[in-house]
Parts: structure tokens; sequence; C-alpha cells
């Protein structure tokens, strides 16, 4: 069976909801520690939400630099599918494996809302079972997830079809060009800000026009991975 | 105990939410004539032994690639107290 490996670092929130999502859509779970140097055979990895450190000195800033986070860091270059949710978003932006900065929101609050997103780029681990275009609902709560980059930065993103989701009707933080989420070169690394791993479960995700809390968007993130891992 | 004290500030042109924030606290305190406030980060590394160039040179390059991020942040002052 396929395994899925979930960092848990000091402070993550999210890491127990992530290894559940990724039971749910098929692969075994396998639970990860900031401190090892040990990647425990996993096909992936996920970087879970939450504040590790403490979000001390900045959010993601000391988990990157973790050991573990050496071992994702080689292990990406070669391919390793990784994503990064809110928190883990951050840890990708400040290992520098993913471009940029995430600050705090521009209207200062936390935000906390099922966030409707356009899928921009299918051709990743993360997102083949989406179609081009689609728009997706998950949640999103976040305090400090406005995306910042240079102009020039952003141009290169647009232009080499670099955004992987894009915040549809309320941009929730000021992120710069409504930006949610972005993807490497390669296509194996992932990080946004909203929750997929939260929307994975009938009775537990957003509303949809067919159900209350019936929205599942977030699981085509996990069985997308078992996609390329299939092909690959 | 020799100390390098390291100061860092959000980028000007960026939005500071923080600063934001504060200065608006400021005037709900009474207190008008200001316009803004900016809010940074000051650390203070104090040493073993006398700061040597060797080790100044690793804090500097520590201050540009950790304790800040370029994206959004500026060194602004890197110093030596004793």
């Amino acid at each position: 069976m396929t395994k899925i490996g979930v960092v848990t670092f000091p402070g993550s929130l999210d890491d127990r909801d992530a290894l559940r999502a990724v039971r749910l859509a098929g692969a075994e779970g396998v639970a990860l520690w900031h401190a090892d140097h040990d990647l425990q055979g996993v096909d992936a990895v996920v970087l879970p939400g939450g504040f590790s450190y403490g979000d001390y000195l900045r959010c993601g800033a000391i988990a990157a630099i973790s050991p573990i986070m050496t071992e994702v860091k080689a292990a990406a270059a070669k391919g390793l599918p990784v994503l990064g949710i809110c928190n883990g978003f951050q840890v990708l932006v400040e290992a520098g494996m993913l471009p940029g900065g995430l600050i705090r929101n521009d209207h200062g609050n936390f935000f906390c809302r099922d966030q409707k997103l356009r899928v921009e780029s299918t051709s990743t681990a993360w997102t083949n079972e989406f179609e081009q275009g689609e728009e997706i609902v998950i949640p999103l709560k976040n305090g400090e997830g406005g995306y910042i980059a240079t102009e020039e930065t952003l141009d290169r993103l647009e232009g080499e079809g670099l955004v992987a989701f894009r915040y549809l009707e309320v941009n929730p933080n000021g992120s710069l060009r409504d930006i949610a989420g972005l993807r490497n070169e390669m296509g194996n690394v992932v990080g946004l800000m909203p929750h997929p791993e939260h929307a994975t479960e009938p009775g537990f995700g957003p509303d949809t026009d067919a159900a209350m809390r019936s929205g599942t968007d977030g699981l085509r993130f996990f069985r997308s991975v078992l996609n390329s891992l299939a092909v690959a | 105990m020799p100390t390098i004290v390291v100061e860092v500030m959000p980028k000007q042109e960026l939005l500071d939410p923080q600063g934001k924030a504060v200065a608006a606290a400021i005037a709900r305190k009474g207190i008008s004539g200001v316009s803004a406030v900016q809010v940074g980060k000051r650390f203070e590394i104090i040493t073993e032994g006398p700061v040597t160039a060797e080790l100044l040179e690793s804090v500097k390059a520590l201050a540009e690639d950790f304790l800040s991020n370029a994206v959004i942040e500026d060194v602004v002052s890197i110093e030596v107290v004793e």
C-alpha cells in the first residue's frame, strides 16, 4: 500500500486530520517527527497546518530548518511529492522550495471560511484529479496568509504556469494576484493556504448545493497523489 | 557580555498590518500627531567571548538568510555592543 507521511512539528494542529484524509483516499498514513532524519520510506509527504514552533521568528521559519525538512528537501529535489497546507505552505516558502512569502492578512484578522478556489494547474502530483479551471470549495483558516512576492517573481510564476490555485469571489487575506497556492517547476511540490484535508468526508466538509457539509473536494488532492505514484 | 544586536524591519513598501493596528490603538488612547507605526524585531545575540571578525561574518549571513526573510523584511542594522 502507498505510504504517505505527515510531519508533526511542535505546534502542528492538523496532522491527524491530514493522516485521516490520507487513509480516506486509500493510502497508509505514516506519522513523521520533526526531529528525525528518517522519512520511513514514505512515497509522499504532507506538511500540515498549525503553528509550528509557535510561529516564532516567522511562520514556518524554524520548521524550515528542522532535521526532517533536510530530508524532505533532498527527497523533493529527486521528485518526492510534497504537499504543504497552510503552515506547511509557509514552511515550503521559508525552506526556499517555493518562492515568495506569506505575511499577516491585510485586514489584520484571523479569517475562517469555506473558500472557493479555481484550480489553475492540473499537471501536478497533487492536482491531477481536477479539471483545468475547475472551481472547488475547501475550508480556509489563517491569520498570516497574505501571499507576496516581487512583481518580477509574480510575472514569472504566471508566465511559467506555476500558480496552482487562485481565490475566487473573496480574496481573504490580501494575497497578490489572488494567489492561494503554488506548484514548483517539476510539479511534485504544491503549497496552498486553504485546507483540503478538512473537506474529505461527507458530513464534515463545506456546505454544497446538494447538502450541508457534504463537500469533499479536498479528497481529490490525496487521490491525485495516488494516481501520480501509480503512474510513476 | 559582548552582544551582537541585529535589527530587522518589514519592507517599507509592504503593508504592515501589525503597525497599522498599533497606530490605530495609539489614536484610541487619545494621542494625536502619530501618522504611522512600523513594528520590527531586535535580536540580541550574546556571545561567549569577544566578537571575532569570523563570528560577526557568520551572524551577518545568519541575519540575511535566517533572522530575516528578504522577500518581506530588511536587515536595517547589525552592531556589536559590550
